[in-house]
C-alpha cells in the first residue's frame, strides 16, 4: 500500500437519544484505501456513527473531516464523495434489477456507456447476470445486498459506506461480496464497513473495536489479537463438561467456555498451564484428545479487553 | 457426551419436499442423538427451513419420513408440536408486557399445567439470570437477557427438542458466551437442539453440523473432524505486498486448488501443504513475487463451508 495518509478522521463524537449516550466520545482515523471495520455488537453505537459520517445525521458535539472538508459544517460538500449504504438499502421491489440499477445511475447522473460497463462488471463479480431481468423483490436477502452496493457503486465514489451489509447473509454471498470489495479497494476506493459479526472484522485491514459508544481498541486484527493478555488453549475432548469442570477455577485459568469439539479457555502462561492441565485432567480422569495453543479470534479479545467492566447485561 | 445409535431423538430418512416442480428437500437423512447439539447450515434457500418445518409438523414431506422424539411427524402432527420448543432470532417476546407476564402467556400457549407453571418460571428465571426482576418490561432489558428469557419462553414445557433459528445474532460476545453456555447445560439434562444457522462461530459450539445445499445433505460431523477432512486439501496463508498479481499467479500454480483474499493477506488452499511450502516461493520468485509470510493453517468452517458448497454446486452444473 502507498504511503498512508488519513481521509477521515472523527474525533470526539458524541450523539445522544434521550439521555442515552448512543455515540460517546468516539475518534478514529481511516486511511485513504483500505478497508475499515466498525465492530461491535448491537447498541455500540455503529449505525449512529455511519450515519453521522454519512451526514445524515449531525452529532451532538465532535468533529468529522473528510478529505479536507469539515462535514458536520458543511453536510453537502462531504457527500460529494460519498456512497452509503444503510442496512435497509431503498431497493424498488417492484422494478427490476437493471431498472433498479438505471434509477441511481440516474440519481448519480453517471453517463449511460460508463453505467452499463460498470452494471455488467459488479453483476458479474456477485454472480448475478442472469438475474438482471428478475424483480428486486424476488431475490435472495444475500442477493438483494449484492444488488444494493451495485447500485450503491454505479458511480464511482472515493468512499463508501456499508452499515452492517452482510446481516442474514449467507457465507457464500458473504465471499462474494467481500471480494467485490477488495476489488474496489485495489481501485483505491476508501471502504469503512460496520458488523456485529466478529469473524469478520478479521476480513478488514483495520478496526474499531467499539463497545457502548466507545472505541475499546483501533489497529489492524493482527495486532489487536496480539493484544490478547495470555494465550488460547483449545482442548479437544469428547467430555467436555468434565474438562470444564476440572480446569474452572485453577490458577492462571479463565474463559472456560464449551465449544462442539470440547473447550476453550484462556491461560496466562502456555508452556506452563498445558503440563498443569494435562496433569489435572489425568488425575481427574478426563479423557483428552489434544491440548493446543489456538488463534484467538476477534471475539476472544473483545471478551478478554471488556472483561471486568462487563457487568450483567 | 452422546450416542446417537442408541438414542435417536430425530430421525429424518430418505426425505423429500416438492413445490411444484421444485425439489425443495432431496433424499436428506440424518439422525440427530440425545442430548446433542447439531448445526443445520446451508445457503438461502437451500432447504434448511423447509426441513425444520417438517420437523415441527407443519408442512408434510412428499417423500421418506421423518420422526421427533419418537412420533411420526405425518402421523401426528400435534404431539410433534408439544415435545419441541422453538426460538427465533427474532426472540418473539412481547415487549410491552414484564418478564413475569411473557412467561404466564408461554405457559397457557404450551399448555403448561397450572400446578407446575410456578416451578417453571422460576426455573426460566433462575436459568436466565432475571432474578429481581420478573416486573421489569421486555423493552427496558438488554438484548442479551431478552435471549435468555426467551430461550426460558421456549423451555417452559420441558420440551425434550429445541430448535433455534440464529439465536446469537448481534448479541455482545459476554451474553453470547453465557447463552450457549445455557445450552450446553440443556444438552447436558438430555435435551435435543437443533440450530440452524449462517454463523460458522455458531455452528462452533454444536457437536455437530450438517451442511445442506439445493436440498441434499453435503456433509456432516463435528467442527473438528470437517475442519480436518472435509477441505479436500491443507489451507496455507500467504501475506506480501502485491495481493492482486500474487493471487493471479497463485490461480495458474501447480497444486493450488483454490485461493482468496482475506483482509491483508490471501488463502490458498493446496492439495499438499508440505510440498506446496517447498515449492510455491520458488514458483513465485520466477514471477517476481515474494510473499513475506507462507505457513499453514488451520482452516475455519467458513472456509470448509463455502468450498464445500462450491464443489457440490459445480459437480451438479456438470451433471445437468
Amino acid at each position: 500500500m502507498n504511503a498512508r495518509t488519513s481521509i477521515i478522521e472523527a474525533s470526539g463524537l458524541i450523539k445522544r437519544f434521550d439521555a442515552v449516550a448512543a455515540v460517546d466520545g468516539l475518534s478514529f482515523t481511516v486511511e485513504r484505501g483500505e478497508i475499515f471495520g466498525l465492530v461491535g455488537p448491537d447498541g455500540a453505537g455503529k449505525t449512529a456513527t455511519m450515519r453521522m459520517l454519512a451526514g445524515v445525521m449531525r452529532p451532538d458535539q465532535g468533529r468529522i473531516v473528510i478529505d479536507g472538508v469539515d462535514v458536520v459544517a458543511d453536510a453537502e460538500e462531504g457527500k460529494q464523495h460519498i456512497s452509503y449504504m444503510p442496512q435497509r438499502f431503498g431497493l424498488y421491489e417492484d422494478l427490476t434489477v437493471d431498472e433498479n440499477i438505471r434509477f441511481y445511475a440516474d440519481l448519480f447522473e453517471v453517463p449511460a456507456q460508463a453505467r452499463e460497463e460498470r452494471a455488467a462488471r459488479l453483476l458479474a463479480a456477485s454472480g448475478m447476470t442472469q438475474f438482471r431481468a428478475r424483480l428486486a423483490g424476488q431475490l435472495s436477502g444475500g442477493m438483494k445486498q449484492k444488488l444494493g452496493l451495485t447500485c450503491a457503486l454505479v458511480h464511482t465514489p472515493q468512499i463508501l459506506l456499508l452499515d452492517e451489509p452482510t446481516t442474514g447473509v449467507d457465507p457464500v454471498s458473504r465471499r462474494d461480496f467481500w471480494r467485490i470489495l477488495y476489488g474496489l479497494r485495489d481501485e483505491g476506493v476508501t471502504i469503512v464497513i460496520s458488523t456485529a459479526y466478529l469473524d469478520e472484522a478479521e476480513r478488514c485491514n483495520r478496526l474499531a473495536l467499539l463497545d457502548r459508544g466507545r472505541v475499546l481498541y483501533c489497529d489492524t486484527p493482527m495486532a489487536l489479537k496480539a493484544r490478547m493478555p495470555g494465550a488460547l488453549l483449545v482442548i479437544t475432548s469428547p467430555a467436555g463438561r468434565k474438562v470444564r469442570d476440572t480446569i474452572a477455577g485453577l490458577s492462571g485459568v479463565s474463559n472456560v467456555i464449551l465449544v462442539g469439539d470440547g473447550v476453550h479457555a484462556v491461560v496466562d502462561d502456555a508452556g506452563l498451564r498445558i503440563v498443569e492441565l494435562r496433569e489435572a485432567l489425568r488425575r481427574a480422569a478426563v479423557a483428552v484428545v489434544d491440548i493446543v495453543v489456538g488463534e484467538p479470534s476477534i471475539e476472544d479479545v473483545f471478551v478478554a479487553l471488556t472483561q471486568g467492566e462487563a457487568t450483567a447485561s | 457426551m452422546t450416542d446417537v445409535a442408541a438414542a435417536p431423538q430425530i430421525v429424518v430418512e430418505n426425505l423429500g419436499k416438492r413445490f411444484g416442480r421444485f425439489v425443495a428437500v432431496d433424499g436428506v437423512s440424518f439422525r440427530v442423538g440425545r442430548g446433542e447439539i447439531m448445526g443445520f447450515l446451508g445457503p438461502n434457500g437451500a432447504g434448511k427451513s423447509t426441513i425444520i418445518r417438517i420437523l415441527c409438523g407443519l408442512l408434510r414431506p412428499s417423500a421418506g419420513r421423518a420422526l421427533v422424539a419418537g412420533v411420526d411427524v405425518t402421523k401426528d402432527p400435534e404431539r410433534v408440536r408439544e415435545r419441541i420448543g422453538y426460538m427465533s432470532q427474532k426472540f418473539s417476546l412481547y415487549r410491552d408486557l414484564s418478564v413475569e407476564e411473557n412467561l404466564k402467556f408461554f405457559g397457557g400457549i404450551y399448555r403448561v399445567p397450572r400446578a407446575e407453571l410456578a416451578e417453571r418460571m422460576r426455573f426460566a428465571i433462575d436459568m436466565a439470570g432475571l432474578g429481581g426482576r420478573e416486573k421489569a418490561l421486555v423493552s427496558t432489558l438488554a438484548g442479551g437477557w431478552q435471549q435468555r428469557l426467551a430461550l426460558g419462553c421456549a423451555v417452559l414445557h420441558r420440551p425434550p427438542i429445541l430448535f433455534l433459528d440464529e439465536p446469537t445474532s448481534g448479541v455482545e460476545p459476554t451474553s453470547r458466551r453465557r447463552f450457549w453456555d445455557l445450552i450446553h447445560t440443556l444438552a447436558a439434562d438430555g435435551v435435543t437442539v437443533l440450530v440452524s444457522t449462517h454463523y460458522m462461530d455458531e455452528a462452533e459450539y454444536c457437536h455437530r453440523a450438517a451442511l445442506i445445499n439445493q436440498g441434499r445433505l453435503v456433509a456432516i460431523g463435528s467442527p473438528d473432524e470437517l475442519k480436518r477432512t472435509a477441505l479436500g486439501g491443507e489451507l496455507l496463508l500467504l501475506e506480501c505486498a502485491n495481493l492482486g498479481p500474487t493471487l493471479a499467479a497463485l490461480q495458474q500454480a501447480p497444486g493450488v486448488l483454490d485461493c482468496s483474499v482475506f483482509g491483508n493477506a490471501l488463502h490458498v488452499l493446496v492439495a499438499d501443504a508440505d510440498n506446496a511450502l517447498r515449492e510455491l516461493p520458488a514458483f513465485l520468485e520466477r514471477q517476481g513475487l515474494f510473499p513475506s509470510r507462507l505457513e499453514r493453517i488451520r482452516p475455519s468452517l467458513e472456509d470448509v463451508f463455502v468450498r464445500l458448497i462450491a464443489v457440490d454446486t459445480a459437480r451438479r452444473r456438470a451433471a445437468a
